[in-house]
């Protein structure tokens, strides 16, 4: 596969784009004047970094606040308070003509693939506007670009013509990666881009994820609560509950040996498709808070299983804390 | 093994269209034993929900049973019953849960009037009694608090609670067959994991058998006994769950194992299937997985493959000729998986 | 040589082609599209016999002067016309469009297969050909007065197809006529209703906030008014004119088209390609007219075709009641109207034009249906 845009400045491993005490609270507003009576704590003071080059994961349940991150990180959700640094620019400040730009390095792909894609508009019309309000390519070229991203997720310059729904939802989730991949971007944000697809297919998706990483030196952000995808691809996870991080590590430090009890309990849920074991489970107690009334101290306290849990737990809510390796975790007994 | 609870010979249900039947569900045969969970998995399009629908004979026009399908119930055919001795047999001796709680319950009545109406129009109880056992259900279930929850309404409770409730409902006049269409799939894993040990518990103390419908093959390894995988609106393969995931005789099955990623290891490369999953419109000739079969020779395009009787089987040729089962055939498939 | 054999093959084959160029929808036919074949073919025949019949009047189109001859000539030259274009050139890409499949082809074929929304389409054509047509289908004038005792009341005959009025005037003629108030009535204030009514909606759905509140107040502002009383009030203000009728008539009714669309907006923006197209850059108004608004075309279109059915009943209602077009211009409504008197004697004066308006308004209520149920979007992902 040939590589049709430069290879982005900067060395692998620094820091694409730091996130510190990023915070989305959505008002509750009632009554006939819409007072707000309280606050969605959706996102909650949550800081992390993504390395130029890696896949950090962010994992976590319903509710826990992990697509509201990764949409004010794009400005597609304006966040309540907290820093997003991208490529050493503030990208909270951004004013119309940066936040343009800031399109062009910055993408997303979608969890639906018959959401995610305008339904009156054939293919190639909807890559060739990209291209257009971009500035990137025009006419015949536009056309032959528009043939080559379609190769490039492993699909015909002939699907140019066609409509989303004469496509499969695998089909539908490469031309949604096309669309991203338009603008050439250095980084793309996937929300959970394969937990909408039939099991026969995920690989393929996943697959093509992979190499087009490694052929356009891609930096994801992979959203999903889907543990066994995070093992597959991503080269650090970032653990959050109830708007908060509660763990952050290498891949496979955090997957060998959690630190925070949730991502043991959660490591632990995931059914194996292998011959039965008998599993030494930690079944959690309980359902995820709400984030409209999270538990004050630890917001994990009340379902937590460590044999330890004290008036601590109850009280403070603890922060991210070093815990060997190059892992992080918000516990207090970790 | 005692005799078979529930046994499915056969079973056609076509959805019938201007542009010629949809083959949805196309010969399917299967039996569920006393007190054991079968477990049916297979993708979207392939026929296991329609199936489930089937046993209670829940298929409505278009779409129909063919005749030559049967469906035993203990010793009563259900296709020839009528309609109003259905009514006795759903949620009372064959029940069914969804994936969907919050649609499945009725919103403007409570939980427990919701348990008590089965149990009044089955066991025929005064309502004293129906919402007395409306509270032993979801104590049973591991609802906190019955008394007062028995009182609430289906949008006051959690996606796990409201499925813990639509299981209460499901068993309230202990059914001898239970039907689960892929009851976790909506919810969180930790929430997943307490519904299926929940499952898996009240099973032992309740005794009923259970067909467990999911597209997950990690929850089916989980609470299956048996199990049985569809495709194409046909059982491709058969097998105690130990068998089925130890050595998968069908490409299919061996497919899916290798391609899904494990939370235990990195595989270096997952395995591709490739192609999509066929339409019930047009079901591939011959075998129906050949297009996407890393093996597939002549006679798999041209001739359809039996699935023998044994309790043990797979729909393929390979198992009359297993030399053409090749190491490496789902590596060599890395530069067709672009033409997906 | 075998040559002959093969010319004359070449020659059958050419003649054939040119029938095929000459006579519209004989291709169509020859593909086994029976239906678009007979309706070209039909439609084609209907514009030669007018011009054969007619013939006369379309000489005194030159020399007469008046704007309607003319648009009666063009309708007739360009319907001709397209049967031609239409023939050749949809029976060459029939296939390439069932393979392309956009919505709307989809909604079509869905369409199609509705026999009374079909037969609808059918007789909505055919309406808005004959007020077009009007001056050559017919040999009165629709308000000349002639020898009143000689003509007045005159039952149906081939003279008079639906007899004549008080004034000895062709109520088939004034029908006719009053085909073109009623339709274009309709057609303009549902044109600037529905106009109206999708960018208030989009840009009240679209921005949301302080936008959405100030334009939903209005919106219920202005449906909350008896619509009626309101038509009455402004007419009685001014001088009963077309003008006049049809811009009270199309700033009334965009109130409801721009709920329907604000509703549509509200649900598509939560869509992902929505969020997509804001994640790749694009700017509002791009979004708002590439994105949103075909989406919602189809909701538009079924209120635009029930609203004109609605528009034509109100028109109608207003000249009963003397308050549309001043006389003697002829409206189905005035033309009830003045056979009001009579209706005993003369039962052809307000049968005729009443019946132009149930079979109109039933015309475009099947079509509305049928849209609604083609373009429906559950019905398809």
């Amino acid at each position: 596969m040939k590589r049709p845009w430069p290879r982005p400045d900067g060395d692998a491993g620094s820091a694409l784009i730091e996130v510190r005490d990023l915070t989305k609270h959505f008002p509750i507003r009632s009554g006939v004047f819409g007072r707000t009576v309280g606050q969605i704590r959706a996102v909650d003071g949550v800081s992390f970094q993504v390395r130029r080059g890696e896949t950090l994961a962010l994992v976590g349940e319903s509710g826990s606040g992990k697509t509201t991150a990764a949409l004010s990180l794009l400005r597609l959700m304006e966040p309540t308070a907290g820093v997003v640094t991208f490529d050493g620019q503030n990208a909270l400040t951004l004013d119309r003509p940066g936040l343009k730009r800031l399109r062009r390095k910055a993408q997303i792909i979608f969890q639906d693939p018959f959401a995610s894609l305008n339904p009156r508009l054939t293919v190639g019309t909807m890559l060739r506007e990209i291209l257009h309000v971009h500035g990137l390519a025009r006419g015949a070229a536009a056309e032959a670009r528009v043939g080559e991203l379609l190769a490039l997720v492993g699909l015909h310059a002939a699907d140019a013509m066609r409509y989303p729904h004469q496509f499969s939802g695998g089909q539908r989730q490469r031309i949604g990666i096309a669309r991203a991949l338009a603008v050439e971007p250095e980084f793309i944000i996937a929300d959970e881009p394969v937990s909408a697809l039939d099991v026969s297919v995920q690989a393929q998706v996943l697959n093509l994820l992979a190499d087009l990483q490694r052929n356009l030196h891609l930096t994801y952000l992979f959203i999903t609560h889907d543990l066994s995808v995070v093992r597959q691809i991503a080269d650090r996870v970032a653990v959050m509950y109830l708007g908060r991080v509660v763990e952050t590590g290498r891949c496979e430090s955090l997957f060998e040996s959690p630190r925070h009890p949730y991502t043991r309990a959660l490591l632990a849920a995931v059914p194996v498709p292998e011959v039965r074991r008998t599993r030494s489970r930690v079944l959690l107690s309980g359902d995820i808070a709400s984030p409209a009334n999270p538990p004050p101290g630890c917001p994990f306290h009340p379902r937590c299983p460590h044999p330890d849990k004290d008036e601590i737990c109850r009280t403070a809510v603890p922060g991210l804390r070093d815990v060997g390796g190059a892992g992080q975790a918000a516990c207090h007994k970790a | 093994m005692s005799e078979a609870v529930l046994r499915i010979e056969n079973l056609r249900t076509y959805f019938h269209s201007t542009d010629g039947p949809v083959r949805a569900v196309d010969g399917v045969s299967f039996e569920l034993r006393p007190g054991e969970t079968l477990g049916i998995v297979g993708e979207s399009g392939c026929g296991k929900s329609i199936t489930c629908l089937s046993v209670l004979r829940l298929i409505d026009p278009p779409g129909r049973i063919e005749p030559g399908s049967a469906i035993w119930l203990r010793d009563r055919n259900l296709m020839n019953e009528p309609e109003a001795a259905l009514r006795q047999v759903r949620g009372n001796q064959v029940s069914m849960i969804f994936q969907e709680p919050l649609s499945s319950l009725n919103p403007v009545w409570t939980i427990g009037e919701q348990i008590a109406e089965a149990v009044r129009l089955h066991r025929k109880a005064g309502s004293a009694e129906a919402r007395a056992r409306a509270v032993e259900m979801l104590r049973l279930v591991g609802i906190p608090d019955p008394e007062q929850s028995v009182n609430s309404y289906p949008h006051q409770f959690s996606g796990g609670m409201r499925q813990r409730a639509m299981i209460a409902m499901a068993l309230a006049c202990d059914p001898a067959v239970l039907l689960a269409d892929e009851p976790t799939t909506a919810l969180d894993v930790t929430i997943q994991a307490q519904i299926l040990e929940l499952l898996a518990n009240l099973q032992r103390t309740l005794g009923m058998a259970m067909i467990f419908v999911s597209h997950d093959l990690g929850v089916i390894a989980e609470i299956a006994d048996r199990v049985i995988v569809m495709y194409a609106g046909q059982v491709v393969e058969r097998g105690t769950t130990d068998e089925l995931f130890r050595d998968p005789k069908h490409p299919y099955t061996e497919g899916l194992l290798r391609s899904i990623p494990r939370v235990t290891q990195k595989l270096r490369r997952l395995a591709v299937i490739p192609g999509s999953v066929p339409s019930p419109r047009s079901w591939p000739p011959a075998c129906r997985f050949h297009p996407r079969c890393p093996y597939a020779w002549e006679r798999c395009r041209s001739e359809a493959p039996p699935l023998a009787a044994h309790e043990r089987a797979g729909r393929c040729w390979l198992d009359s000729e297993p030399e053409r089962r090749v190491a490496g055939a789902w590596d060599a498939l890395g530069g067709r998986e672009a033409q997906a | 040589m075998n040559d002959m054999p093969e010319r004359s093959g070449e020659i059958r084959h050419r003649a054939l082609r040119l029938l095929m160029a000459l006579i519209p929808g004989l291709a169509h036919l020859r593909q086994g599209h029976t239906h678009a074949g007979l309706s070209l073919l039909g439609l084609a025949l209907s514009m030669i016999t007018v011009s054969i019949f007619a013939n006369e009047r379309i000489q005194a189109t030159f020399t007469a002067g008046r704007l309607d001859y003319w648009v009666a000539l063009l309708t007739l030259a360009v319907t001709l016309g397209l049967t031609w274009v239409v023939s050749g050139v949809s029976s060459r890409h029939r296939l390439d469009a069932r393979v392309g499949g956009s919505q709307w082809a989809i909604a079509w074929l869905g369409f199609k297969q509705n026999r009374v929304a079909m037969l609808g389409l059918y007789l909505m054509i055919a309406l808005y050909l004959a007020t077009l047509l009007g001056p050559f289908l017919t040999g009165y004038e629709p308000s000349v007065i002639g020898d009143i005792a000689a003509t007045r009341h005159l039952p149906p005959s081939v003279e008079h197809l639906m007899g004549t009025d008080k004034f000895g005037r062709d109520v088939f003629t004034r029908v006719l006529y009053g085909a073109r108030i009623s339709l274009s009535i309709g057609f303009i204030a549902v044109t600037i209703s529905i106009t109206l009514g999708t960018a208030i909606g989009a840009v009240s759905g679209y921005f949301g906030g302080a936008v959405d509140t100030v334009l939903m107040r209005l919106v219920d502002t202005l449906i909350s008014f008896p619509r009626l009383v309101l038509l009455i009030t402004v007419i009685a203000l001014f001088e009963p004119s077309l003008l006049i009728v049809i811009v009270v008539l199309g700033f009334t009714l965009w109130p409801s088209t721009a709920r329907i669309v604000r509703g549509e907006v509200l649900s598509l923006r939560e869509r992902e390609f929505i969020l997509a197209a804001r994640a790749l850059g694009l700017n509002s108004p791009r979004i708002i007219l590439r994105h949103i608004v075909p989406n919602v075309l189809g909701p538009v279109i079924v209120a635009a075709t029930l609203g004109l059915g609605n528009i034509i009943l109100i028109e109608a209602g207003l000249s009963y009641l003397g308050f549309s077009v001043p006389l003697p211009t002829p409206t189905w409504g005035n033309i009830i109207n003045d056979g009001r008197e009579a209706m005993l004697q003369a039962w052809w004066v307000t049968t005729f034009p009443g019946l132009a308006i149930v079979i109109t308004v039933v015309a475009f209520n099947l079509v509305g249906d049928g849209l609604r149920d083609a373009l429906d979007p559950r019905l398809r992902t």
